[in-house]
Order: structure tokens, then sequence, then C-alpha cells
């Protein structure tokens, strides 16, 4: 706990329209969305779509009409423009305080109180990095300042919703009654980690808005909600409970699926597909350092699809110990993947789950096993990783993984990879 | 109960990704190089192009607007947003929804876009038609093609 702490917590907003934006001008103030793998559902709304009363996750059959009325234009997801649009945020945010966690694609917390002073307080602060990032990027960023990351959370919402602070509000810079007006016109909703269900169960105890949550004992939450919650009040009130977490601890399952873009019949297609998963997967399980003790492989028809045969099935095969090696995890799929492919169905989605993983410096080793052989595989995996990595992905890849990929998900309207493509970068005449 | 386990000195013994480097010095034999602490040095374009990486980006030229500069149709141009657009820089503009390259002329009030070729018009801005800078270019790639 620490209460001289300070915290800023930066987002993109509809980041991934606004990416989109920065590389087509012509769509500045055209209503917009982006979509969710396979052209599914909204993800990413400009201002213009969401004042239509469009909501996020909206599928995007349902807004056609809208769309034709209104001139909405729907773009596929572009992960690979994001991503590096991101990093660049990243990088310039680091500049400016280098206790930096990246809380998602579009948003970070900086731990911020070393570096108020050099650059006149929190506001000041706030709005060179909004104005950096904006010239820098093209992208327009909120920032929100408090004494914890919840109370920066909730500032960054009033950056955002509230004009008057111009996309940077420092609660620090507010008088206590000012702060306690914002609060007590906030939905209690919006606080983060507060869901629907939970703002619900609040409603019933008469907690309607963020100075409702705030006010009420910790105590008393505790008793109702656990400790998560009380450390919601806590933080709140201003006693920092949350650090950042620069270490992302790592993760128990890795999971790799995806759904196809039109249905797939044979076990060869499936085959191709979970074998470019597990290759995936893979490489996230040896980048954590750590050895999965079994394969969980599930494939499925769509669901949505009521009138067609379905089937859905999984498997977990354990491995005969603890293993990283792709080649491994490749056959654990394929004994899977045998055992539970039946022909006739149109399939939808296959993945692949690693599971009961271990650390791999912790690993004993079993009692016949040849460690010249696990030595010589383990540089041969390092190997394959490093040329993917810097080569790019997929440069390598074990047989089974195929070379036709014509199973992989729909983007029918993906914009192209203008940072990170010779052949894709936006033209000027 | 006792387990029976080797110990695990070979996995750690494994071989790093160690990524290849070209020694840019001469090796003389018998005594070291005071330059060997130099042998991760080595020549590369983005150093030497790029100044602001998370402001820089890169653009495909179309056309022949900017052959007296030098910039030619096919070739990549890199473009840094951090720098703010100065008279006789040449840049990345938007006009009407379009990305153009052209020389930034701004004096007297005038603001115009200027191409490096007499075949071309220059861009006038005005208050109705305002400058929208998207960066500065700070530098130009183009591979050769080879005759045959």
């Amino acid at each position: 706990m620490n209460t001289s702490a300070q915290f800023a917590l930066v987002d993109v907003n509809n980041f991934y329209v606004s990416c989109e934006r920065v590389f087509q001008p012509r769509l500045h103030n055209i209503p917009m969305v982006v979509l969710s793998n396979n052209d599914g559902c909204a993800v990413a709304r400009s201002n213009e779509v969401k004042a239509l009363g469009v909501k996020m996750g909206a599928p995007w059959f349902s807004l056609k009409d809208l769309a034709l009325l209104h001139g909405i234009e729907a773009f596929s997801s572009n992960y690979t423009l994001y991503a590096d649009m991101s990093q660049r945020v990243v990088d310039i945010l680091r500049d400016y305080a280098p206790d930096l966690e990246v809380y998602s694609i579009d948003e970070s917390f900086l731990r911020i109180e070393q570096v108020l002073p050099l650059h006149g307080g929190g506001v000041a602060l706030g709005r060179q990095m909004r104005q950096r990032i904006r010239q820098w990027t093209g992208l327009p960023v909120c920032v929100g300042i408090g004494p914890t990351k919840t109370l920066a959370k909730f500032a960054n919402h009033l950056a955002k919703k509230q004009a008057v602070f111009e996309g940077v509000c420092d609660l620090n810079a507010l008088s206590r009654p000012e702060r306690q007006d914002w609060m007590a016109q906030t939905e209690v909703r919006e606080v983060w980690g507060v869901g629907n269900r939970t703002a619900r169960r609040l409603a019933e105890m008469d907690i309607h808005t963020v100075l409702d949550l705030r006010n009420t004992p910790p105590a008393r939450v505790r008793e109702r909600f656990g400790v998560v919650m009380e450390r919601i009040v806590c933080e709140l009130r201003g006693i920092s409970c949350l650090g950042l977490e620069d270490i992302t601890p790592p993760k128990q399952q890795i999971m790799a699926s995806r759904s196809f873009g039109r249905p797939v019949h044979s076990v060869v297609e499936l085959r191709e597909a979970l074998s470019a998963h597990v290759a995936r997967a893979g490489e996230k399980l040896r980048a954590q350092q750590s050895l999965a003790g079994a394969v969980h492989v599930f494939i499925r028809t769509n669901p949505f699809k009521p009138d067609e045969p379905q089937y859905n099935a999984s498997l977990l095969v354990p491995l005969p110990e603890p293993s990283d090696d792709s080649r491994l995890l490749s056959d654990a799929v394929w004994v899977a993947l045998r055992k539970i492919f039946r022909a006739g169905f149109a399939y939808k989605k296959a993945g692949v789950m690693l599971t009961a993983l271990s650390e791999a410096r912790r690993q004993q080793h079993g009692l016949f096993e040849d460690t010249v052989t696990r030595t010589r595989d383990a540089a041969l995996m390092k190997t394959l990783d490093h040329l993917n990595l810097h080569f790019g992905r997929d440069t390598i890849h074990l047989a089974a993984t195929g070379t036709s990929r014509d199973w992989r998900m729909r983007s029918a309207n993906r914009s192209p990879r203008f940072t990170t493509c010779w052949d894709e970068l936006p033209s000027a005449h | 109960m006792p387990t029976l386990h080797q110990h695990p000195q070979t996995l750690q013994a494994q071989p790093s990704g160690t990524p290849l480097r070209l020694l840019l010095h001469r090796m003389s034999a018998g005594f070291p190089s005071p330059a060997a602490d130099d042998t991760e040095d080595s020549l590369d374009l983005n150093d030497y192009l790029v100044r602001h990486k998370p402001a820089t980006f890169m653009f495909n030229v179309r056309g022949d607007s900017m052959r007296g500069a030098s910039i030619e149709d096919g070739d990549k141009v890199v473009v840094d947003r951090s720098l703010q657009a100065r008279h006789n820089d040449i840049i990345i503009a938007v006009v009407e929804g379009d990305y153009t390259i052209k020389r930034l002329h701004q004096q007297h009030g005038r603001i115009e876009l200027r191409p490096d070729n007499p075949a071309y018009q220059a861009i006038v801005l005005s208050a109705e038609r305002p400058l929208e800078v998207w960066g500065v270019v700070v530098g130009v790639v183009r591979r050769l093609k080879r005759a045959g």
C-alpha cells in the first residue's frame, strides 16, 4: 500500500476505428464500425454510429438496413495494424513514465508520481501525452489521473464523457466537492470491476452512484461481495491497493482456436487448422517457459444453424511427460482428432488448449528419458521460434500445418496492413 | 517416498538461440582485437533513416510530380510525424481525402503545395481548403532493378 502513489490511465478513443481513420482520411466524420473475426459483430464503433444507437457487439447482419440508410461503412478487423499502432502508443508513453502496465491493446496504466514535478502537474502531463500521441500517431487519447488505479480509471471515464475536461481529467486538480459531485453524477456500473450484474445487486443495497459506493463502509461491502469489492471501495477512497502488474503472471492454460471462414468437412483440413493452432500455442508456451502436461482438442459444428446436423466433441490427451515440443504436441492433437472426428458434419470451429502447465526449469527428468535427444529438441524448438519471430510468422512450420490455409477466418473488407507490409503501404501522388 | 531422477543439469546447458552477427573488424592473430567489444555493431538502415520510431511511417510514391527532388514513381519514402512542417519541407499532405507528396511553400501568408516537376501545377491552399499535414518526408528508399 502506498498513499503517495499517482496513476494515469491512457486509452485510445474508439481504438480500431481511429486506427483505420489515421490511414484513410476520407473516413473522418463518416459513420463506421469494425467487425469481429469472421465479420460477425461490431467490436468498435465511431461516435457517429454510437449516436445512431448501435450497441457494442451488435451483429452486422442486424445493422444492414441502418447501414444502408446512414451510409455506415464496415471494416474487417485488421489486427496487424492495430497491434503496430498500439506498440507505438506504448513506446511514446514509456518515454514519459517507464513504470507502465499495458492493460489492453488500447489502454495502459502509468505510475507517474515521480515524473509529475518534471511536467508541472497532472493536467499538464496529461495534455502533453495527449498532444504527442495525437501528433506522432494520429490517434486521439484520453487521460485520467488519480491516486489509485480505480480512481484513474474513473477519471478517464470523465475525461472521455465530459467535454469540459477536454480529454484530460486529474482528480487531484479538482476540489473535494467537485470530485464528490462527479461521483454523484456517475452510475456505479461505470466503476472498474463493477459489472452490470453487480450493479443490480448494489442497487438492492440502495447503492446507485459512484459516490454511494465510495461512502459505503468497506466491511459492509465485503460481507455481501467479498474482498475484491472491498478493495474497489478502498481504492475509490484513495487508498491504493492495486499496483502495476508489470510482469504478467504465466498463464495457467494456453488456448488457440478460430472459427472457420467457411464450413470445413474433411479431417485433413481440420488437422491442418489444429496443427497451426497447436504451433501457435506451442510458441506461447515456450515464450513463458512452461511445459504442457496435456493437450485438449475440440471441434464443433455451427450451433447457430440448428437445422444442420450438430456435432460437438472434445478430448483431453495427457502427454507421457510434460513437454514444450511442438512435434509431440502436434502428435497428441492428431491422436485426439482421429478419435473425435466424425464424417458428414460441417465444422465451424476447432481449437487446442494446452493445459496442466508447469515451469520448464522445475521439470524432473524421467528415469528412462534420453537427455541428449531432449537437449537437441529444445534447441530445435528454440531455433524454430527464433526464425518465425525474426523472419515473420510461419517462415518455418511443421509439415502437418499444411500450406493451403483455406480455412482461415473470413475478413472480406480488411484495410491494408499500412504499417507492416511493403506491398500495402499507403500511396501518395 | 524417495523418487529417482537424474540431475537436471543437461537441460540448463542447452545452447541458447544466439543471433548471427557479422564481424566488422579484422582479427589479428594472437592478440585480441581492441575492437572486440564492438562486434555487435552492424549497419542498420533503420538507425540511418529513422529518428523517431513510434512516429515514423512508410509511404509508397505514385507518379513523377516530385522528380526534381529525385523522388520517383514506386519509391518508398520515410515519413516522420513528430516533426513540425516548415517552409520548403517535402511533406505528405491530405488534400480532399487523398494523400499527396509535395514541397510545402509557406511565405508571406501564402501556402502552396508545390510539385518538383514543371509538368504539374501547385495546389494553392486557403481558408476554404486548409493545409492538412500528415507528416514530413525525411528519407527515400529505392531498390534498383538490374538489367536482364
